[in-house]
């Protein structure tokens, strides 16, 4: 099965069992990672893939089950053995200090008391080398989400790994920087390093790796060359059926839709040092669309997400309009009972609170909207219908859980994502403003997601998508336009955007000139 | 070797959290007869003046329920401060202001008698307790002042100020220049519960009220959920649409309110006149209460009688055994230290790492490198 000289792979998993309480996360995994190839580790939400990972990289130990490296069985105790043996990791988020720079949040993983300076020589040498232009000095704050990501592979490979564990690494990239990485992905695998990645994103399974092993309910459902498979084939493999390709009429005389959403001249200054001032943001979302806003991550989407949802107050309260009446001034709360709905991008910790169980996190944001249902006279809470209620999400969204009512953090990503959607599409908002839809969602539950704001788009509603994945974007808006550097573009309608248009503008290319910046490129 | 290693739960366990106070008491019986020992004295012997004899008569349950009285009321107010994630450690000069404001009636107007004064005074102790905690919670919101600070030093403001007061303008003129009010008229003395057996007073039935009602808001109502929610996740709850800075005024007017109430009570009910000091330090032992407690009314009020406990027993072992009732606050501090040691076993569990599985030099230092703030 290997093709490498000796006839030992790198790294041999087998049997590999992880159970917590009556989950089987892990079920007698079998693994083999050969010299030099890309190895794909496909799956949905829950299947198991990040257990696996964990297990690799010593953050949790196997119930049961052998680890072979280099045909030497180990065992892994911690993440310091695991970088001993030569296995380096790459998170999907990144444990970066901000107000440090590059260099010291490198020194800071190394522990081995080397001086910065030599740290940032080592580590400008690597860049250099493997095309990841990183100035070692520059502070984290001031740098790109691709940027940052860049210090976590430099930070990896100095402890000069063989095997390089990526998770979800192009979840953040613009189309450019996701190329760029992959240059640099063949460039270690030309040097005979290996690789594990996981993506949900097949068609870059497609392109760059060399063998896929396909992960479904804790266990091993089929090994594979992604070369000779189809996108839906290998989704097939991970969902056990067909994905249900994401459907979108085009709609009629949508010009003449009243604006239900409405943005004029929103400017923001700047609230900490790091965030991004927003400059004169207008755009109208009208009933039945999708309006789409791509952009590079940390272009101003959170500070616009901010304004728009009313977690942060305008000045000028016509400057967010819903549903024709001003909104500026509102709180949250006000602009929730005008009938908008708002999904943040951070699940844990702002979409939902979690230490609280699913049916309090409904309530979170529907205590005053649903008031009358969910809390009785004196502001006793009816803890019977906001159960019920849960209950009827879980089954709409197909949220899969352990326990009836469990902690929202006790929930995989994409479960609790799908249940926080489902939180506000079971209001049937006329207004719906997302965030990152499906940011580490498996594709089933994406194309689920995806499906449902196009539905309640289509039933009337004003819907407003701000995400990091084109493909998403494209596949279910009806205009798209760009957030840069706190500007956003005029949406472009989706008949004539292109992926190379948008990824001008998402690089900076002037908003609102779309066609003019293509004729300079 | 056999080492000790902390491994994080993937969820909080209810059975420790439940277990955490009774093996934070088992640690402090055992170290308290360590302390005794060294002291010289047989600890069986120390422990039963301290913890049993104290209790066992009817009377002395009285005065049980009199000493665990303050401590239940600010326990069960500061518990929805710390759910919040406020910090209000200024409670004993609550207590002291809400004594002061209370005493305003019988002291200012001697005269005035009848059914109306004892509630008067109870609604003007709550409402100096509340007024005093505002200006913490105002400082907080307004400057962003750190509110341990601010609160605490309040205290020591408080104390001199009721000191000041018994000893100039309210001090009793047919005093004997003793630094103490006058003594309260009978209508503006709390009512005994049963005076034949014992001297409880009507405070105690106050605190058991004030633990049911604070548990019901905090369990089964929204402005409970909105406590907690600001508590645990404040970006969560900003998204909820609750507001941080009326949790602050909310959460120190409330738990200011039940201190106050608990200096008037105690007053009114225990002393019977103002002096220039009301409190043996209820006010910060009601801090170990709300946590032994679980920051559970119900729990609290448990809490507070074992608290209780270590006062009275500190005085019994100093008049029978000639040991400094100063032992009661190590005892406080011993169960402090240990239920907040304990508490970590909600979430983590302790595994022992025997010899042949020890892992690489400086393994555990790394393990704290994927601990880093998550900064995207």
């Amino acid at each position: 099965m290997s093709a490498n000289q000796d006839g030992t792979n790198l790294l041999e998993v087998r049997s590999l069992t992880k159970i917590f309480g009556t989950l089987t996360a892990c079920d007698h995994i079998d693994l083999d990672i050969a010299r030099g190839e890309i190895h794909a580790l496909l799956g949905e939400n829950g299947a198991g893939k990040s257990t696996l990972v964990k297990m690799l990289f010593g953050s949790l130990e196997p119930n049961s089950g052998e680890i072979f490296w280099n045909g030497q069985a180990v065992r892994i105790s911690n993440p310091g053995a695991a970088k001993k043996l030569g296995i380096g990791m790459v998170f999907q988020h990144f444990s970066l200090f901000e107000a440090l720079t590059a260099a010291e949040n490198i020194a800071l993983s190394l522990d081995d008391g080397s001086p910065i300076s030599s740290i940032a020589a080592k580590a400008r040498a690597l860049s250099f080398s493997y095309g990841l232009p990183l100035d070692p000095e520059s502070l984290v704050g001031d740098l790109s989400v691709g940027e940052r990501q860049r210090i976590e592979i430099i930070r990896c490979l100095l402890q000069t790994p063989q095997l390089i564990i990526l998770d979800e690494p192009t979840s953040v990239l613009t189309p450019q920087e996701a190329d760029k990485l992959f240059e640099t992905l063949e460039r270690l695998r030309s040097e005979g390093k290996s690789i594990l990645y996981i993506s949900h994103r097949l068609e870059e399974v497609k392109r760059i790796c060399d063998r896929a092993t396909v992960l479904r309910h804790g266990k091993v459902v089929g090994h594979c060359n992604p070369r000779e498979e189809t996108a839906s084939s290998l989704a097939r493999m991970m969902v056990g059926n067909e994905v249900q390709a994401v459907v979108r009429a085009p709609v009629e005389g949508i010009d003449k839709a009243p604006p239900l959403l409405e943005i004029r001249n929103l400017n923001r200054k700047p609230a900490t040092p790091f965030s991004i001032p927003l400059k004169g943001i207008n755009l109208n979302v009208r009933a039945g669309e999708v309006i789409g806003i791509a952009g590079v991550a940390g272009n101003g989407q959170g500070e616009f997400f901010e304004s728009v949802s009313g977690e942060v107050l305008q000045q000028n309260a016509a400057s967010v309009r819903i549903r024709g009446k001003d909104a500026g001034g509102l709180s949250i709360t006000g602009r929730r009972l005008l009938g908008a709905a708002f999904v943040p991008e951070e699940r844990l910790g702002h979409g939902a609170a979690p230490r609280m169980k699913l049916s309090e996190n409904l309530l979170l944001s529907r205590h005053a909207t649903d008031g009358k249902a969910f809390v009785g006279s004196g502001g006793m809470v009816k803890s019977g219908a906001i159960q019920a209620a849960s209950q009827r999400i879980i089954e709409a969204m197909d949220v899969r859980k352990s326990a009836p009512d469990p902690e929202a953090a006790a929930l995989s990503g994409g479960n609790l994502q799908k249940f926080i959607v489902g939180r506000e599409l079971d209001r049937r908002p006329s207004v719906m403003v997302v965030n990152q839809p499906t940011w580490g969602v498996d594709a089933g539950a994406a194309a689920h997601i995806r499906q449902a704001l196009i539905e309640l788009s289509r039933s009337g509603s004003a819907v407003l998508v701000i995400s990091q994945d084109l493909d998403e974007l494209f596949e279910i808006s009806d205009a798209i336009a760009v957030m840069h550097n706190g500007e956003l573009s005029k949406p472009m309608p989706i008949a004539e955007a292109t992926f190379e248009k948008v990824g001008l503008l998402m690089g900076g290319a002037e908003p609102g000139h779309a066609e003019h910046s293509l004729e300079t490129a | 070797m056999m080492r000790l290693e902390l491994v994080k739960r993937p969820q909080r366990s209810m059975l420790f959290s439940a277990l955490s106070p009774f093996i934070a008491f088992a640690l402090t019986i055992i170290a308290g007869a360590v302390m005794f020992a060294l002291l010289g004295v047989n600890p069986l012997t120390a422990f039963n003046i301290y913890f049993i004899e104290p209790i066992s008569q009817v009377w002395q349950l009285h005065e049980l329920a009199i000493k665990a009285t303050p401590l239940i009321l600010i326990a069960v107010g500061l518990s929805v401060c710390y759910k919040a994630n406020i910090w209000n450690i200024g409670a004993e000069g609550q207590f002291i202001l809400g004594g002061i404001a209370g005493s305003m009636i019988p002291v200012l107007f001697p005269q005035f008698e009848g059914p109306l004064v004892l509630p008067l005074m109870l609604l003007l102790g709550m409402v100096g307790g509340a007024a005093y905690a505002a200006i913490p919670a105002l400082l907080k919101t307004r400057f962003g002042t750190n509110e341990i600070l601010t609160s605490l030093m309040l205290v020591y403001v408080a104390q001199l100020f009721l000191d000041w007061l018994v000893r100039g303008p309210w001090r009793d003129p047919q005093g004997h220049g003793f630094p103490q009010t006058i003594q309260f008229n009978d209508s503006a003395v709390l009512p005994e519960l049963m005076p034949d057996a014992g001297r409880a007073n009507w405070g105690f039935v106050f605190a058991l009220i004030a633990a049911v009602l604070v548990w019901i808001l905090m369990s089964r109502m929204l402005k409970g959920f909105e406590v907690r929610v600001l508590g645990s996740s404040p970006r969560a709850g900003r998204f909820a649409g609750f507001g941080l800075n009326r949790m602050v005024f909310f959460a120190f007017l409330l738990s200011g309110a039940l201190a106050g109430l608990a200096g008037i009570s105690e007053v009114s009910g225990a002393i019977g006149q103002l002096q220039p000091v009301i409190s043996p330090g209820y006010g910060f032992t009601a801090i170990i209460v709300a946590f032994l407690g679980r920051l559970n009314p119900l729990g609290i009020v448990a809490a507070g009688l074992v608290l209780a406990l270590t006062y009275l027993g500190g005085e019994a072992v100093q008049s029978a055994l000639g040991i400094s009732d100063k032992v009661a606050r190590v005892f406080q501090g011993m169960l402090l230290f240990f239920v907040l040691g304990c508490d970590t076993l909600i979430h983590y569990r302790i595994r022992l790492v025997g010899l042949a599985l020890t892992r690489p030099e400086g393994a555990a230092k790394r393990e704290a490198a994927p601990k880093l703030k998550e900064a995207r």
